[in-house]
């Protein structure tokens, strides 16, 4: 059993460095972001961008982890993540068989996300570029107002929780994109500035900018809770933190030539 | 029944061991004792809460001084049955809908902490309505799965206070089961009772019907539309019935702790048999005697204290009552004990009311019972007061003619089936018919049932009425020939108590 694993994590491995991650390109433009750009819940403005079509998996991690061993689970300065960084792995070299190679790395903090788009001439992508990208569904740009995308994000909520052990592979969106929505969520770069305070109801408070409840008051859309709920859990955490069901995946500036 | 008197008498004791100077009348209507409720820094070694999963409540504190209460409370987010064959996905706090009671004295300093489980895939935290802060602890609790939050609050004001989670979409999480009640004692704590019960009731929207089998998910839709697929005491459909059911003993007095969780619906809390002899509502320190039904607004709750003296099963609904037996807020309490026939008699008569129906169209009806009475009961008579009674009990079916509905209901005229056997139709009309019958030369397969409402007398009266009629053989049935052929019957059957 030991040894399939590691036959097949070594094949995995050899397999994501033979096939690079892939990217498209994503045009930007205006967009209604459920946290708006003022309080006049003005659209905001998003250059275009690449966005890698996958979240990073267990083996491309390992693979990072392999070639930066300051990022091993057993190296890693406390200060840039928990204890639980990469916890469920066999080892810090090792996936095991409670983190399969092709499903979605969880339990990695925000720095060493970060550590990792670096390493593939990349990024995090920021919050809107990630909202911007989540907004389509197969055939359109944006499927926000449409019942049936909403469900499909809300079936994820309410499905009990297997905290990352899904296969990636859901269907692309409009850009080619793939499981954005019910497999994990996602870092992005700018997770901390996203205005949504540990109590989402302080409405127009004027401690707005200490305590920010911007993101729950200031919705423009009711429908758009399902997102909300996105920027909640991604403002509940701090950089070093992780969590079973927090994975990441990468962009790129639209000028970057590889 | 009124338990003041006990409460007096505890309430003082307790107060003896206080400085609390001009409050030591130990009237509980006096607020005047609890303007401030901070009596000092907490003293002795720390206490771990005791938490209990509803319907239980945690034991008095017992104490006559202000300590230091450390709760440690795990959010679950868990899929767990709704109702029969139907589970939802809920969010919890400690594993149950509602959460964890807590119980903690006034004055008490209470070291918080909010664990959420590192296999949720949600943020969380907690606003308990019995902190003095910012939030209720909101701010101060916001929790990413796998880590855990602590905040520390003095608990100023005694009552009874919902919590509920307060992290975005906060309705969500409401709807989803996150909410429970701390108890906040006065510092004399509560007068001795036989049974504390915490219930709890909350609306929940699935996107499927009522009952619809197999794992429902939340539908926001409908949430915000305020309408609701279930309204539950205790997050389940059945959490409170049967062998589940809330238990106590004549002769004793209980205490529920009712909270409402909402997100939407106020409920109109009532117990059908009982009344409640006190009712305090939230913190209030005035007592509300004799309610039949309290209101308990969303994010709040009540103390209902109430004396059982009659055995039986009480329901304790939402009496907006489409919920209780339409949407499942239905629980019981089982009461079990003697029988008090001075207080509740059960059923002594069960006799024929004729109400309007007497006078005139049923006239012929009287004069039959008054004759019958003095013993001087006429064929005529007889037939006359069956006529009315066939109009207004056979009719409907058999019709006005006799004659029937070809195909569904047999005629009576002409019958070759009561031509056969004249004394038939007061055997069909104490058991029922059901199943198959040739009558006049054509089938019939349906289903009369007993007329169990009909006394002797007025059985025989339409038997003759019928056997006179629409060229049937004629002859008389007499109320004793009724009552022999429905003792008869009595007998046959097995007894049923």
């Amino acid at each position: 059993m030991r040894i399939a694993v590691a036959l097949g994590a070594a094949l995995a491995l050899f397999m994501a460095a033979a096939d690079a991650a892939e990217y498209v390109a994503i045009g930007g433009g205006r967009f209604a972001s459920v946290l708006p750009a003022d309080a006049n819940a003005a659209d905001v403005a998003i250059a275009p961008f690449r966005l890698r079509t996958e979240p990073v998996t267990n083996a491309e991690f390992l693979d990072f982890v392999t070639a930066h061993p300051q990022w091993r689970r057993d190296r890693i300065a406390r200060v840039f993540a928990e204890q639980r960084y990469l916890e469920r792995w066999q080892s810090a070299t090792a996936l095991g068989d409670r983190t399969l190679p092709s499903w979605p790395v969880t339990q990695v903090s925000w720095f060493a996300a970060r550590a990792f788009c670096v390493s593939e001439n990349a990024r995090l992508p920021t919050w809107n570029e990630w909202e911007f990208a989540a907004a389509a569904d197969a055939t359109r740009a944006d499927a926000r107002s449409d019942p049936a995308w909403r469900e499909a994000i809300l079936g994820w909520y309410a499905r009990p929780s297997a905290s990352g052990s899904d296969e990636i592979g859901g269907s692309a969106n409009f850009y080619g994109v793939r499981d954005l929505h019910g497999l994990i969520w996602e870092w992005v770069d700018d997770f901390n500035a996203l205005l949504v305070a540990g109590d989402s109801r302080d409405q127009n408070d004027p401690d707005r900018l200490k305590f920010c409840g911007a993101g729950a008051l200031n919705l423009r859309d009711r429908e758009n809770y399902a997102v909300l709920m996105r920027v909640a859990m991604l403002s509940s955490l701090k950089a070093a933190d992780t969590t079973g069901s927090l994975g990441f995946r990468c962009a790129r500036d639209i000028e970057v030539k590889r | 029944m009124n338990t003041m008197l006990r409460a007096c008498a505890v309430a003082s004791l307790l107060f003896s061991t206080l400085a609390l100077g001009a409050a030591a009348d130990a009237n509980r209507k006096s607020a005047s004792a609890y303007v401030h409720g901070d009596f000092g820094p907490p003293r002795g070694e720390p206490i771990h809460a005791v938490l209990t999963t509803p319907p239980m409540v945690p034991p008095p504190t017992g104490r006559n001084y202000p300590a230091k209460v450390i709760v440690e409370l795990e959010v679950i987010e868990k899929e767990l049955p709704i109702s029969e064959g139907v589970t939802y996905m809920f969010w919890t706090f400690g594993g149950t809908v509602p959460g964890k009671f807590i119980r903690v004295r006034q004055g008490d300093t209470v070291e918080f902490h909010l664990r959420n489980n590192p296999d949720n895939k949600m943020p969380h935290n907690i606003d308990l309505h019995g902190v003095t802060g910012p939030g209720g602890g909101a701010a101060s609790s916001f929790t990413a799965p796998g880590h855990e939050s602590q905040f520390t609050f003095k608990a100023l004001n005694q009552g009874i206070y919902v919590y509920h989670c307060a992290t975005a979409p906060v309705g969500m999480h409401v709807a989803n089961g996150m909410y429970g009640l701390i108890l906040i004692e006065p510092p004399e704590g509560l007068p001795a009772v036989d049974h504390e019960y915490y219930v709890m009731q909350g609306d929940f929207y699935t996107t499927g019907k009522y009952r619809e089998k197999g794992l429902q998910p939340f539908d926001m839709e409908n949430a915000i539309d305020e309408k609701p697929t279930y309204v539950l005491f205790n997050g389940a459909e059945g959490s409170l019935t049967g062998d589940k059911a809330l238990t106590a003993k004549t002769n004793e007095t209980i205490r529920l702790f009712v909270g409402n969780g909402g997100p939407n619906l106020v409920s109109s809390f009532h117990v059908i048999g009982e009344i409640f002899d006190r009712v305090q509502q939230e913190g209030g320190t005035r007592v509300q005697e004799n309610v039949q039904t309290t209101l308990i607004p969303a994010g709040g709750a009540s103390i209902v204290e109430f004396h059982t003296e009659v055995p039986g099963s009480y329901v304790l609904v939402d009496h907006s009552i489409f919920r209780a037996f339409n949407k499942g807020a239905l629980a019981i309490l089982k009461v079990d004990g003697a029988a008090d026939k001075s207080i509740y008699s059960g059923k002594e008569v069960d006799s024929v009311y004729l109400g309007d129906r007497s006078e005139p169209n049923l006239a012929a009806v009287t004069q039959a019972t008054k004759a019958a009475s003095a013993g001087k009961l006429t064929q005529e008579e007889q037939i006359k007061a069956g006529q009315q009674l066939f109009t207004g009990t056979c009719s409907v079916c058999h019709q006005t003619s006799g004659e029937g509905l070809p195909g569904v209901f047999p005629p009576l005229a002409k019958s070759d089936l009561i031509a056969a056997d004249p004394k038939r139709p007061i055997q069909i009309l104490l058991k029922g018919l059901t199943g198959k019958i040739t009558v006049n030369g054509k089938d019939y397969n349906s289903v009369m049932p007993p007329m169990s409402q009909l006394n002797d007398d007025e059985i025989a009266n339409i038997v003759t009425f019928v056997l006179n009629s629409w060229g049937n053989p004629g002859g008389r049935v007499s109320a004793e020939e009724v009552a022999k052929e429905r003792a008869a019957q009595t007998a046959a059957k097995p007894a049923e108590h």
